[in-house]
């Protein structure tokens, strides 16, 4: 197993509230690994922490070996929660600007990608609908050959044949060395395609295990097994 | 054909039970080539991680031969395929008169409604 991420005591605050509380976290390559975790259980902050778009306010992180910087940015395709385009510039030049930006940019690949999900490169992005913009964000983030693919709720919001076909698009064009997280509390929709299940409930890793070990210990699918843990908390 | 995944069990168990089905039933025909880990992973939108290990499953079961050269070959073997083929037919059965049995048929009550219309009558 070669390691690719470690978490080691990751905690973070926002003034008072803790978003992170004590994560430990191994991420080895080569597995697609499901963030999983209701409403505000520290998903995106964890995540933004990976790409060092926060700083954690105690603990370690070490992505192959190094804290995130400029190195590990080379390394990570990151798909965040909320678009971040210019609403005025269209999907080519989104492509131009990803090729120039990152040297595992492949652009026959991102193409590939435009025509299965049905882009046009001179489309402006003010023109787009949400599952659309989803598509586009995919599409520049999976061209990508990272060794990690952090996706942030890449199929919230968009309809459940959107979902299907944004997952297929996941499961063929990453890059097989690579390790890919995604968050996400739609849990029935990504099941068949993880390898493994991270639970954070409250800033906490409360259970990481490969989802088939879960069923054959539990006899419960993922999805059965979250709605019991997070439906307990409530009372 | 489409894969389902519709139960709690391991995910590669019920592939490898697809997979059996399609090869037991000719879809994938005997010394037929068998398609790869990675197509029928895309086909089935699941992890080819877990694909694998339903492939796996199947060559200790005899039914795929992997070929140094040419990938994956369904088994020639009649014996192998009938004894799946069986194999399948009884986990079948026993799922039919657990059923059954708890809506209260015992298994000669079960086998009766197996006999087709008019041939019912043991008198």
């Amino acid at each position: 197993m070669n390691e690719l991420l470690t978490c080691t005591g990751l905690t973070r605050y926002f003034g008072q509230t803790k978003a992170l509380d004590g994560v430990d976290l191994t991420l080895t390559s080569g597995k697609i690994v499901g963030l999983l975790g209701p409403n505000g259980s520290g998903k995106t902050t964890l995540i933004k922490i990976m790409n060092g778009l926060l700083q954690p306010t105690a603990g370690e992180i070490r992505i192959m070996g190094s804290a995130p910087g400029v190195a590990s940015k080379g390394m990570i395709s990151y798909l965040p929660d909320r678009g971040y385009f210019p609403e005025w510039m269209r999907v080519g030049d989104m492509i131009e600007m990803f090729y120039d930006f990152y040297a595992d940019f492949d652009r026959d690949k991102a193409e590939d990608m435009c025509r299965a999900l049905g882009l046009e490169a001179d489309s402006a992005i003010k023109t787009l609908s949400k599952g659309t913009r989803e598509k586009m964000q995919l599409m520049l983030v999976m061209s990508r050959a990272a060794k990690l693919y952090l996706l942030d709720e890449p199929i919230a919001g968009v309809d459940p044949a959107a979902r299907e076909f944004i997952m297929q698009t996941i499961l063929t064009n990453y890059n097989e060395d690579g390790t890919v997280l995604i968050s996400t509390h739609l849990i029935s929709d990504v099941e068949q395609v993880l390898d493994e299940a991270v639970f954070l409930q409250q800033g906490r890793v409360v259970l990481h295990e490969a989802v088939d070990s879960i069923r054959e210990r539990t006899g419960e699918s993922v999805d059965a097994l979250f709605r019991e843990m997070f439906r307990a908390q409530l009372y | 054909m489409q894969f389902e995944i519709r139960d709690p069990r391991p995910i590669w168990q019920q592939l490898a039970q697809q997979l059996r089905e399609r090869i037991v039933t000719g879809v994938y025909p005997p010394g037929s080539h068998f398609p790869t880990v990675r197509e029928l992973a895309t086909q089935a939108g699941v992890n080819p991680n877990t694909m694998q290990r339903a492939m796996a499953q199947l060559e200790l079961d005899g039914l795929l031969i992997t070929n140094r050269t040419a990938g994956r070959t369904v088994t020639e073997q009649r014996d192998v395929l009938d004894s799946m083929r069986r194999q399948l037919a009884r986990e079948r059965t026993e799922e039919y008169l657990k059923y059954l049995e708890a809506l209260g048929f015992d298994r000669r009550a079960a086998a009766d409604l197996l006999a087709p219309e008019g041939e019912d009558n043991h008198e």
